[in-house]
């Protein structure tokens, strides 16, 4: 498999570290640590039977037959990252980072997150292996998604609410980076996607390759060739990395991803980062983010907390610069259609974030018609969703705002 | 020589250590912040940091993120920040900016280089920005004469103090604690021995910061250091002053206070 990752954690003009001097001794050692991990093999076999046993890998891979006929008719493939333990593919990335900090010696692990799904994987990858956890959460988050930090705290971890900026993910990974650069002797921070400094796109994207190699096996064994497209949705973009990731050198596998268009990305309302971002250096990387003509951050929104990102991960950047990869909008009443459509078509109720991988899969289908294989990764279940699905779709019962 | 080196090398026949103030151009607005900064000088302040204010910085605590977040608020761009650079210029004070890297490379790296010597500032502190992602900016500064400020940490490693001393000019800024800016009550036992280490690798001016406020504070780094840099203790100033006049006398008496205190070093220093 193909690593994009060019010299010293960059990806062509990409990504690379753009951080407070205090925190470059930490990134030396965890990139240390993690080299030195990949060459034990019994760090390997530790994390290999925490996946088998624990979260349950592999996932399973569904053909989705009533959904694939709105598709254009394309065969329609379901990497079922929803089945994980905790609802989602965040967990691959925990459990190897945290197993990392176990390696370096550091007692507690912090992390940012923006829906909970991430928080709730780190809480519990600390409370397996005796971790101390601290998840920043903006403000905002935490009233919108109020039984995820249930869930955290049922797990031991101490949330904190962040109230500065604009109290949503970006701001919570700031104050996660003021809490590592205080604490970083004993600290590890646990980030939860492939974005921030080298090498944590690098380290992220490992620990999520696995998507990708379960997926080309099952899907060659299934229908003996590869498929003609790979499609996930892109916040920071750790699904898919995982799974494009073994798919990179197979020049007849198309990669796409598809970010949050919001309300559309003419109102300016929206996380679409390639479509209406430029490039620029955000959270220690360089890599396309929203910003004005001051090079001030723009808030992002999109109905699906965790695609509310207003940077992507760099390696994305330059798949996206050499056409590698293509990455399209979609917006929120698309991204809820598909919701929709998936859980009455075949009984799977997908997190928000996912459904943008669902709705650019049904617009990929009548592009590239009915002999086309897609697969998608289902990267998250819904059910920390269904409250706002419910509002959505103005369903009796559903509680006020 | 530079107005930087000048400076510094004034306060050393002066038997003392430099002292740097930083202050956000755009808090509360781009006048008064301007009227601030002459306050600060005329209180004795030697090099002046102007503060971009920028959305997210990672590397502030709360006192200097909020004041950021109002200048943002008020307006304030980054031609307003080479205007309040000019005016601090003026006073005769070293002006140095001290930006996070993403608005440099947004406004274009020759083009914040030309203006910012054309405004009459002597250099810039980058806090988020290596000396390995840094090599075009050197091509920049160079062209401009400005001095290229980065920082060390008291987690540096010699080879990492190494790296950063030569791509520096001007002065090395040294971190004195692992942390994010503001006060505290105490300086760390960091401090010193980072000074000491940087000392054995460059014959460049060393400044320390982050958490000094008092007078007291500085007469101790001032023991050590060549310049010692106070930011967090003028913006909450002037964050807690209830008019700009009332703001403007507090920065000069912190000022007053600091200069006393970095003319202290010999023997008379504070517990």
């Amino acid at each position: 498999m193909t690593d994009t990752v060019m010299d010293s954690g960059h990806y062509g003009p990409y990504g690379g570290r753009f951080v407070p001097e205090a925190l470059t001794r930490a990134l030396d050692e965890l990139d240390a640590a993690f080299h030195a991990a990949l060459d034990d093999p019994s760090f390997g076999q530790r994390l290999d039977a925490l996946q088998r046993d624990y979260t349950g890998r592999p996932s399973p891979l569904t053909e989705a037959v009533r959904f694939a006929e709105h598709c254009g008719g394309a065969r329609i493939l379901l990497k079922r990252e929803d089945l994980n333990h905790t609802g989602s593919h965040k967990i691959n990335n925990v459990l190897g980072q945290a197993l990392l900090a176990q390696r370096m010696g550091k007692k507690r692990v912090i992390a940012e997150t923006g829906a909970g799904q991430h928080g709730v994987a780190a809480a519990t990858a600390a409370a397996l292996l005796d971790l101390e956890c601290t998840v920043y959460m903006g403000e905002e988050d935490t009233r919108r998604q109020a039984l995820n930090v249930a869930r955290m705290k049922l797990l031991g971890a101490e949330v904190v609410p962040v109230t500065t900026g604009s109290r949503t993910l970006k701001d919570a990974i700031n104050e996660a980076m003021r809490d590592w650069v205080s604490t970083v002797e004993r600290t590890h921070y646990l980030l939860g996607t492939v974005t921030g400094p080298a090498p944590f796109p690098q380290v992220v994207r490992h620990f999520h390759s696995v998507i990708g190699t379960e997926t080309r096996e099952q899907v060659l064994d299934r229908i003996g060739r590869l498929p003609d497209a790979v499609a996930a949705c892109v916040g920071g973009g750790s699904n898919a990395i995982g799974i494009f990731s073994a798919f990179m050198d197979d020049p007849t596998v198309q990669l796409r991803g598809y970010e949050a268009g919001g309300e559309g990305i003419d109102t300016g309302r929206h996380a679409a980062r390639f479509a209406m971002g430029a490039p620029g250096v955000l959270h220690g990387a360089r890599t396309y983010v929203m910003q004005d003509e001051w090079g001030q951050t723009v808030p992002s929104h999109s109905i699906s907390a965790g695609l509310d990102y207003p940077g992507v991960g760099p390696e994305h950047a330059w798949l996206h610069d050499t056409g590698r990869a293509r990455y399209e909008p979609v917006s929120d009443d698309e991204a809820m259609q598909a919701f929709a459509l998936l859980s009455r078509t075949e009984g799977i109720i997908p997190a928000i974030e996912t459904a943008h991988g669902l709705a650019g899969a049904m617009r990929l289908g009548r592009e590239l018609g009915s002999d086309a294989v897609i697969v998608v990764n289902l990267s998250g279940r819904g059910d920390k969703d269904v409250e706002t699905a419910a509002r959505y779709f103005g369903i009796e019962g559903a509680p006020s705002p | 020589m530079s107005a930087l080196a000048q400076a510094f090398a004034r306060a050393r026949n002066e038997n003392r250590a430099a002292l740097i103030g930083y202050l956000p151009a755009g808090f509360p607005d781009v006048p008064t912040s301007i009227r601030l900064i002459e306050a600060m000088v005329a209180g004795g302040v030697d090099i002046v940091e102007v503060g971009l204010p920028y959305s997210d910085p990672l590397m502030d605590g709360p006192v200097i993120a909020e004041a950021a977040d109002r200048a943002l608020a008020q307006g304030t761009t980054t031609d307003d920040v080479l205007d309040v650079a000019a005016a601090a210029a003026r006073t005769g004070a070293a002006t140095v900016v001290m930006s996070y890297w993403n608005p440099i490379e947004r406004f274009g790296l020759d083009r914040f280089a030309q203006r910012l010597a054309a405004a009459g500032g002597s250099g810039v502190i980058t806090p988020d920005l290596t000396p390995e992602e840094g090599l075009a900016w050197r091509d920049s500064t160079d062209a401009r004469a400005l001095d290229r400020i980065f920082l060390v940490a008291p987690s540096s490693t010699p080879q990492r103090i190494a790296t950063v001393v030569s791509a520096c000019s001007g002065f090395v800024y040294a971190a004195s604690l692992m942390g994010v800016t503001g006060a505290r009550d105490a300086i760390s036992g960091d401090a010193e021995g980072l000074v000491a280490r940087v000392r054995s690798a460059t014959d460049l001016p060393i400044a320390v910061g982050l958490g000094v406020s008092r007078g007291d504070q500085a007469a101790s780094i001032a023991r050590f250091a060549d310049g010692v840099i106070v930011g967090s203790a003028f913006v909450r100033a002037v964050a807690q002053a209830r008019d700009a006049d009332a703001a403007i006398e507090a920065v000069g008496s912190l000022a007053a206070e600091l200069a006393a205190g970095v003319r202290r070093r010999n023997g008379e220093v504070l517990p």
